[in-house]
């Protein structure tokens, strides 16, 4: 590979996307009028606690009526102090959160420091809006992005529409298909001072009921112990919660509510 | 019709390394070497700001002297030919040795095609996945030239007498402190000492996680040179 190396006024600087498109990788371009059935993502939850945030989604991706992947992985750590969650078609997704991962780091690395939250934030939001022709034929992407803020020393989180709206939010957020039966059990649970492990539950439970209405939504599967992704992000940094953890929570749940897991 | 003065060849790349080595002998040097659990680069720089050392990829640093515009446009060029290749392949096809080509290639072309050749001498440096036996440094020239460095390496201006200080104290096995300290004592000579706001340390660690660059706190340079 030839190295890259641009003229003053004519450099890409800090944003990866562009440099991209400079070395010949830029985005496909669709045929019009088209849409495409592609698997898709379905419900991921984040939720504030008192030192940070927890985000959350379940790991099934569907095509129709098919359930096309058991063990995809919807919540991702973006860097060490954010992580993003994605709803909506499937490939598209992954691309845009490895596209994202690569951009913050490749920020920090050429200006020698990192991006703040919200810079990250908006960051993801032009991303997003990039795909506006993509969402038009039934492949849009909406995620979270949530993380702890260094330099305001709290957890932030943020939703997104289709096409690349950012909505700062202050207790919870949900997306995707189950995301309505979500939002409920976490504005019914959530209060001002959830620690942690109140967190790591609201979420598991939401989730929980989430599966249980949507059928696009994956629940707990004992039998294969796959487990919906859940990670806290908090001063220390991001850090996901074991399968051990979740399995227990789970077991708890069912329990409760007069089911048997022996 | 005027014709041009005939330069010999010789004589014209003699010109072009004396100007460049001109250049690169008024900034102060670098050195790296290999420790424990990888390896550890050591500038004198008294800016906070300005950097000599960085990071380019997940296993791979990059130091350089000379004049910081031109070196810093290497580094940035580094970081973007590495994150394209880990992106378009995989992470794992991003190497020390690619790069230091490309960079030959860049040196190279500056030095007999370009105005002035570049006032810079730069490393390359990856620690190995496995141990120590896969370590690298590469150190660059401002002409192209590529040397492969198995332990140590100094750049910068009087880097010969450094670099035999820094090879007859090296042994195999150093813990951080002790390489670290080899390092400060290499690049200042015995006849004066440098103060620990002066140094600019960062540390390719073999720590199990993806990103082996650390920068070393002022404390912690503090308390390596106090012991």
């Amino acid at each position: 590979m030839v190295m890259p190396v641009f003229q003053p006024g004519d450099d890409p600087g800090t944003d990866f996307p562009m440099l991209l498109q400079r070395a010949g990788y830029g985005p496909v371009d669709l045929p019009s009028g088209t849409t495409i059935d592609t698997p898709h993502a379905t419900t991921c939850v984040a939720v504030r606690f008192d030192n940070g945030v927890v985000m959350a989604g379940d790991r099934r991706a569907t095509s129709g009526h098919l359930i096309s992947h058991r063990t995809m992985e919807k919540v991702v750590q973006a860097d060490r102090h954010s992580g993003v969650a994605i709803a909506g078609a499937a490939g598209p997704a992954v691309d845009m959160i490895r596209l994202f991962q690569v951009q913050l780091e490749y920020y920090e690395k050429v200006q020698g420091s990192a991006l703040s939250l919200e810079g990250k934030a908006n960051q993801l939001a032009s991303m997003v809006r990039a795909n506006v022709p993509a969402a038009m034929q039934g492949m849009g992407v909406v995620p979270i992005f949530a993380g702890f803020d260094v330099r305001r020393w709290i957890g932030r989180l943020w939703a997104y529409d289709m096409l690349g709206g950012r909505y700062e939010e202050r207790e919870h957020v949900a997306t995707g298909s189950g995301s309505l039966h979500a939002s409920t059990v976490m504005k019914v649970g959530y209060r001002s001072d959830l620690t942690r492990d109140d967190a790591v539950e609201l979420v598991t439970r939401s989730l929980w009921e989430a599966a249980d209405a949507d059928s696009a939504t994956g629940g707990p599967d004992m039998v294969r112990g796959i487990y919906p992704v859940v990670a806290t992000i908090d001063s220390d940094g991001w850090s996901l919660v074991g399968d051990d953890e979740l399995g227990d929570r789970y077991r708890t749940l069912i329990e409760q509510m007069g089911g048997s897991t022996s | 019709m005027s014709m041009p003065y005939y330069v010999a060849p010789e004589q014209a790349m003699t010109d072009r390394a004396d100007f460049a080595r001109k250049g690169i002998a008024k900034g102060r040097a670098l050195v790296a070497l290999r420790y424990e659990h990888g390896i550890v680069l050591v500038a004198e720089n008294t800016s906070q700001s300005l950097r000599k050392v960085s990071e380019i990829y997940d296993r791979i640093a990059f130091a350089g002297v000379g004049k910081y515009n031109e070196f810093d446009q290497l580094r940035v060029a580094g970081i973007r030919s590495a994150e394209l290749t880990g992106y378009q392949y995989s992470r794992d096809d991003v190497d020390a040795r690619g790069l230091a080509n490309d960079y030959a290639q860049l040196l190279g072309n500056a030095f007999t095609h370009g105005m002035k050749p570049m006032e810079v001498e730069i490393l390359v440096a990856e620690v190995g996945v496995e141990g120590s036996h896969d370590d690298q440094i590469f150190h660059i020239m401002y002409d192209g030239t590529v040397i492969d460095r198995p332990d140590t390496c100094a750049l910068g201006g009087e880097s010969d007498t450094i670099s035999n200080r820094l090879s007859s104290g090296f042994a195999e096995g150093f813990s951080l402190v002790d390489a670290i300290r080899l390092g400060v004592s290499s690049l200042s000579g015995d006849d004066r000492s440098i103060s620990a706001d002066s140094l600019e340390i960062a540390i390719l660690e073999r720590n199990g996680e993806r990103r082996c660059f650390r920068r070393l706190e002022a404390s912690e340079v503090e308390a390596a040179l106090q012991e």
